[in-house]
């Protein structure tokens, strides 16, 4: 065979390594404002070229502006920055307390922290997220208490999930927070299937799913789309991009498809996409898809375009694949400090303020904390009963593993 | 009692339940309007409408996610894979969602969910079309595993399942949907018309999960078996003349054992029979149990027959089907031993 006519394979790589100095020169960042915002009813087809821009309301200068502008009240936007802030000395807290022992993981949201808490605010009680470990901050805006989830990552006696569950794992129905799985994937064709249901019983609720840009290489993310697309189910289909799946850059994903929402396209599904790191298009944008989703004109993809500026989980060390100042070049900066400009600019906020709810908020988190840890972490202190092990099987637990139980002398 | 082969038994049960409670939908590929492609969801479309039983696109996983979406939401959804040899795309959703749903979230999620699947060998399905997997889902905590083997078990139990409140997967075997069949494939079978078995009340009733049945009585030798190897079972028994007592365990998990430990400290003697390959098959969990639990009562040595440790094979069909010849080999063993 003629050397001219032998194959080979492309394995797509990121720009840089470590010790490269970090570069997004590449990547294209629209002006804020500068994206149309088209009726829910609209048809997939007019809106292509949304999969490929990006949804953007606060610009350089900390202004709200453009069509996507105006879906809060001040007190909401002030109160959206506090969630964010509260994520974030959360994620802090637990990182340390996984340090000392006191929890065997963690995983952190730093600069994801607008994507999770924002999106909560645009649903209705009653409606449901099939999250990812990465979606905390539903938990946190929708009123979750601190406590539980602490209580849940120490494995203590108060642990709602009895010990059962890797830390972070939470599940709450009542905050229409579903059960996390360590199975990625899993949950984003369960969130169809939730949204279906709700359709056969005339319901109002709309589900949301959840996947990372990883994980959208999952068998589960493609049948995910085919029913949402085949049931037109009142869903929302949500990938947070952030760049990397623990060491792997997200071109291992996406290959040539350009962006993670143009695979809406395929399946006559509208796809948006929208900068992440911007609370108030990431609010703008979920309300705009559960509009939809709720009048039943069918689901929506939504990817978010964020970095993942923390290391994986406590497990991982992220200098080993990419450039350590890597986030610090990230052109849509950080949600937090954002918003917090924004508030500022309109003379909502200042400086001083923003200490002070600093303070407070670790306050706050601290004082959950000592809650938390008056009932056991993983080493020390209240545990779960080995009888809670056998318990939950089944609703009714059967003959052999009654056995069981006796035999582990419980 | 009205008449029904298996097919008609299954999609009564459906019936039943579609009838009683609003919450019961049933899908799954060719389900809908064609009514399966062995019929046992025919007319289930036209009489609760294509929102309770509708056709789904070719995706065993999308089919068992949707179902645990739609089962956390509060329906109960009782759903096809089209041959339990296609189930394997959905295996992820059945080991790490359904079967563990209740168990991680302490109850506050839970998937009553059935899912049914034809089964077994015997009808020249080859490799994709025969396999019989239920040790696959038997070593899964949190799941029900249930094979009928007559049209009266199958409604009872399918009712049961579709009641039940946790994920029962429901293996059917095919060769058995239109009539019994003993493993005589040179003599014409009986449709279930003409057979005592081929009956079952009309309307709601339960044949509980977990409970074994005894499908032939006798004192010299216990046979386990399940789906169509009860008939081989006694057919095999009937031919060698040795008094087998037939015990068909209906529900694999969770497991009969006080019917099976009351038999073989009867008989003494256990030939374990199915049609699945041998090793790490069910079989094994159950040569294990008679062994820990009737040791000083064995008289012999717990014999198996079983597929072999092969795919299953197309013009070999009947060197690999264990068929009343070699079943009734394992009970001659047994009692000379």
């Amino acid at each position: 065979m003629a050397e001219a006519n032998r194959l080979s394979l492309h394995v797509p790589e990121p720009e840089v390594r470590p010790g490269d100095t970090p570069d997004f020169s590449r990547v294209v960042i629209p002006k804020a404002g500068s994206v149309e915002r088209p009726p829910v009813d609209v048809d997939p087809r007019e809106i292509r070229d949304l999969a490929y821009s990006i949804i953007r309301v606060l610009n350089r200068d900390g202004e709200a502006v453009g069509p996507w502008a105006g879906t809060l009240t001040d007190d909401e936007v002030m109160e959206g920055l506090r969630h964010m802030m509260t994520l974030r000395a959360f994620d802090a807290r637990m990182q340390t307390a996984q340090r000392q022992g006191k929890t065997s993981f963690y995983m952190q949201h730093m600069g994801e922290e607008a994507v999770s808490c924002a999106f909560r605010k645009a649903l209705e009680p009653g409606d449901m997220n099939f999250p990812t470990y990465r979606q905390a901050g539903l938990l946190i805006a929708g009123g979750y208490p601190m406590v539980e989830m602490m209580n849940q990552i120490y494995s203590n006696e108060a642990d709602p999930l009895k010990g059962r569950q890797l830390p972070i794992m939470y599940s709450s129905k009542e905050h229409g927070f579903f059960s996390i799985s360590g199975n990625l994937g899993t949950q984003f064709i369960q969130a169809v299937g939730w949204a279906m249901a709700s359709a056969i019983k005339n319901d109002t609720k709309i589900a949301a799913g959840w996947i990372g840009d990883g994980s959208t290489a999952e068998s589960d993310f493609h049948a995910a789309l085919v029913f949402a697309s085949t049931y037109r189910a009142p869903v929302v289909l949500n990938i947070v991009n952030n760049q990397w799946a623990i060491s792997t850059f997200q071109g291992i994903a996406r290959g040539g498809s350009g962006t993670f929402a143009a695979r809406g396209h395929g399946f006559g599904i509208p796809a948006l996409r929208v900068d992440g790191n911007d609370y108030l298009a990431v609010h703008a944008v979920a309300k705009w898809a559960v509009e939809r989703a709720r009048k039943n004109l069918g689901p929506t993809l939504v990817e978010y375009v964020t970095y993942r500026v923390g290391a994986h989980s406590t497990s991982d060390d992220p200098s080993a694949y990419r450039p350590k100042t890597e986030s610090d070049v990230w052109p849509l900066g950080d949600p937090v400090i954002r918003l917090k400009n924004h508030l500022i600019k309109r003379g909502l906020w200042s400086d001083d303020r923003h200490k002070q709810t600093e303070a407070e908020i670790l306050d706050t988190v601290i004082a959950a904390q000592k809650e938390a840890e008056k009932h056991g972490t993983l080493h020390s202190g209240g545990k779960p009963s080995t009888r809670d092990m056998f318990e939950g099987v089944y609703e009714t637990m059967p003959p052999h593993l009654r056995r069981q139980r006796q035999k582990a002398g419980v | 009692m009205p008449r029904m082969t298996m097919i008609e038994a299954i999609r009564s049960a459906m019936d039943v339940s579609m009838e009683r409670d609003d919450n019961v939908v049933v899908f799954g590929e060719d389900v809908g309007y064609f009514g399966g492609v062995f019929r046992c969801t025919a007319g289930l479309q036209q009489k609760y409408g294509k929102t309770r039983c509708f056709d789904a696109p070719i995706s065993e996983l999308g089919i068992v996610g949707a179902a645990i979406g739609m089962a956390s939401y509060g329906l109960r959804p009782c759903v096809e894979v089209q041959f339990a040899d296609y189930v394997y795309p959905a295996y992820d959703q059945i080991v790490s969602e359904a079967a563990r749903l209740r168990y991680r979230s302490n109850g506050q999620f839970t998937c009553p969910i059935v899912i049914r699947m034809p089964t077994g060998g015997g009808i020249f399905g080859g490799q994709t079309h025969s396999q019989s997997p239920e040790a696959l889902f038997t070593h899964v905590s949190g799941l029900k595993v249930v094979v009928p083997s007559n049209p009266h078990d199958a409604k009872g139990l399918l009712i049961a399942a579709i009641e039940d409140p946790d994920p029962v997967i429901f293996l059917e075997p095919k060769r058995l949907y239109n009539g019994p069949f003993d493993g005589h494939h040179d003599r014409p079978v009986t449709a279930w018309s003409k057979h005592p078995l081929g009956e079952a009340p009309e309307g709601h009733f339960t044949v509980p999960l977990g409970k074994a049945h005894v499908a032939r009585e006798g004192s010299a030798v216990t046979v386990l078996a399940y789906g169509t190897m009860v008939y081989v079972a006694q057919a095999a028994a009937e031919e060698t003349g040795i008094d087998a007592e037939v015990i068909d365990l209906r529900t694999l998990l969770p497991l009969d054992l006080d019917a099976i430990v009351a038999s073989v400290t009867k008989t003494g003697r256990c030939v374990i029979v199915h049609e699945a390959t041998l090793t790490s098959g069910f079989g094994a969990e159950l040569a294990a149990l008679v062994q820990e639990h009737c040791f000083y009562h064995l008289e012999a040595p717990v014999a198996r027959v079983t597929g072999w440790d092969t795919p299953y094979p197309h013009a070999q069909e009947w060197d690999y089907f264990p068929g009343p010849r070699r079943v009734g080999e394992a009970l001659l063993e047994v009692m000379e031993a």
